[in-house]
């Protein structure tokens, strides 16, 4: 049984369908990009697959007994969090919440998951920053550590290289893939770095309000449309 | 202190304290959540109710408390669906049931000082059961609020992430709006309808200005809401103005010298 599976969802807002015909499964272990133009229903589909948004029309299915308190997510930034009073530690640490069921307080065990993810992250000086005092870039990786300090079997990304600078892109792209190899956890991102998407991930899934391509990298990269995307070799960055 | 010897006095300062204590905790998620209009509607609604009570001739926590937590649920519904819409239906609903109050008062006890007491507060509104009952519910308040600290945190910073991990977001809404819309009425027969939600957005943003973790600003506000009070209170006994407008007022000096502490602090940095 595979992790997530897409049948024949389609996804809308008040009025118009965003994304449909929408087929496609994640097994453990994967990792998979979700690429697309702007506004062709990729952070939607990470919604739904959140439960945060119910399809309009076929259905989501979670296996493998995915709990919620399992899933890493990293959301797009809204606005009020940008200048949000707290210390790095107090969001990265809030992270571990839904580990807590309805226990008050966080334990031991929730604090040095904190802390690990603090340090996979290299934000070790930020720790008690004030996060609205942080550039974006430094923000985003404190909602990635957020979301690595809960995940024990999926990572949802939903554009994690937002404000980041090229090195440090790199960087998390490396870490990204050794934490999906090493300890097995399922990746889904949202991106539009394909090129970085090609090279990491295991499968693609290519929308534009509809799927396009579902596969293995390797076939995308040799699909009509993997090849009109991603341009000619060292070309341009985004079709 | 001379001002101790009178027995209304002391059942305000003890109701006064606590319910600017419980608003000034709440305030901090409202405003960060963007909903500081629904403490503002909530207190219109509860003057509609606190009119109908007094119409009725029945106790007046008894109508609006339920009357003001419904509405607190109707207005959190409505915010979280839409926000342009949202924050129309507030003014809508505020001006509505200020506009019943009103008309409710003149049918039965005529336009008169009943009016300006509900609409500024009177420091003569608290009677026995009123202190026990907001000792009670300042407990319940303050024992929510702190056992649910963790959670009013990621609900408040982050309601997506929340949720997509698996935290019942909607309960812990449907909790500040709950605790909120009692503070509300608590308080407000004292610092009047037009003024209680001063208590909920002023400390919050008061001690945003310098503090720069969540749990410091959670601390800060209360020790500022309740001093605020407390020598809010003490400046009306001393020069007779009315009790709601002087905490106000307080609170408004307490926000510039923060805000102007900051500005030095930030000076010196650079």
């Amino acid at each position: 049984m595979a992790l997530i599976t897409c049948q024949d969802a389609s996804f809308a807002y008040e009025g118009g369908a965003v994304v449909s015909g929408l087929n496609f499964e994640v097994r453990s272990g994967d990792y998979l990009c979700v690429v697309g133009e702007n506004g062709s229903g990729k952070s939607t589909l990470i919604k739904g697959i959140l439960r945060l948004k119910t399809p309009r029309s076929g259905s989501v299915l979670t296996g493998d007994g995915l709990k919620a308190r399992e899933i890493g997510y990293l959301p797009q930034q809204t606005a009020a969090q940008k200048d949000f009073p707290a210390s790095v530690y107090e969001v990265v640490l809030s992270g571990r919440l839904a580990a807590r069921g309805i226990l008050p307080f966080y334990s031991r065990h929730d604090k040095r998951a904190a802390d690990s993810g603090v340090k996979r992250l290299g934000i070790e000086h930020l720790r008690n920053r004030c996060y609205r005092e942080l550039s974006g870039g430094q923000q985003q990786r404190v909602l990635l550590a957020r979301a690595f300090c809960i995940a024990s079997k999926l990572l949802l990304l939903d554009e994690p290289m937002a404000g980041i600078d090229p090195v440090m892109t790199q960087e998390l792209y490396r870490l990204i893939a050794d934490v999906n190899k090493k300890e097995g956890l399922t990746v889904i991102m949202v991106s539009h770095d394909i090129h970085s998407s090609i090279k990491y991930a295991s499968h693609i899934l290519h929308l534009d309000n509809t799927q396009i391509f579902f596969g293995k990298t390797a076939d995308y990269v040799l699909s009509d449309v993997g090849r009109r995307f991603i341009g000619p070799e060292g070309g341009e960055q985004r079709a | 202190m001379e001002m101790f010897s009178y027995p209304f006095l002391v059942r305000a300062v003890i109701v006064g304290l606590l319910v600017s204590l419980c608003a000034a905790l709440l305030g901090v998620s409202l405003v960060l959540k963007r909903y500081s209009m629904i403490g503002d509607g909530l207190s219109h609604v509860g003057f509609g109710a606190l009119a109908a009570a007094t119409a009725m001739n029945a106790a007046p926590l008894t109508v609006s408390i339920p009357i003001v937590v419904m509405a607190a649920f109707l207005l959190l519904r409505i915010s979280e669906n839409s926000r342009i819409k949202g924050d129309a239906a507030i003014a809508l609903i505020s001006t509505s049931s200020l506009a019943v109050g009103v008309v409710v008062i003149s049918l039965t006890t005529g336009m008169n000082t009943d009016v300006c007491n509900y609409m500024f507060g009177s420091i003569l509104a608290m009677n026995k059961d009123d202190v026990r009952l907001s000792i009670v519910l300042a407990v319940v308040v303050l024992a929510l609020f702190i056992l649910f600290y963790n959670k009013i945190f990621a609900v408040t910073f982050d309601e997506n992430f929340a949720r997509a991990t698996g935290v019942k977001t909607g309960l812990y809404n449907m909790l500040i709006a709950f605790l909120t819309a009692i503070t509300i009425v608590l308080g407000m027969r004292m610092m009047g309808a037009l003024l209680i939600s001063s208590l909920i957005i002023f400390p919050a943003l008061t001690s945003m200005r310098l503090c720069k973790k969540f749990k410091s600003v959670t601390i800060c506000s209360a020790a500022v809401s309740v001093i605020c009070f407390f020598t809010g209170v003490i400046i009306s006994y001393i020069n007779a103005t009315p009790t709601g407008a002087s905490v106000v007022i307080m609170n408004i000096a307490a926000f510039i010298l923060f805000w102007a502490a900051n500005s030095v602090r930030e000076s010196i940095q650079r």
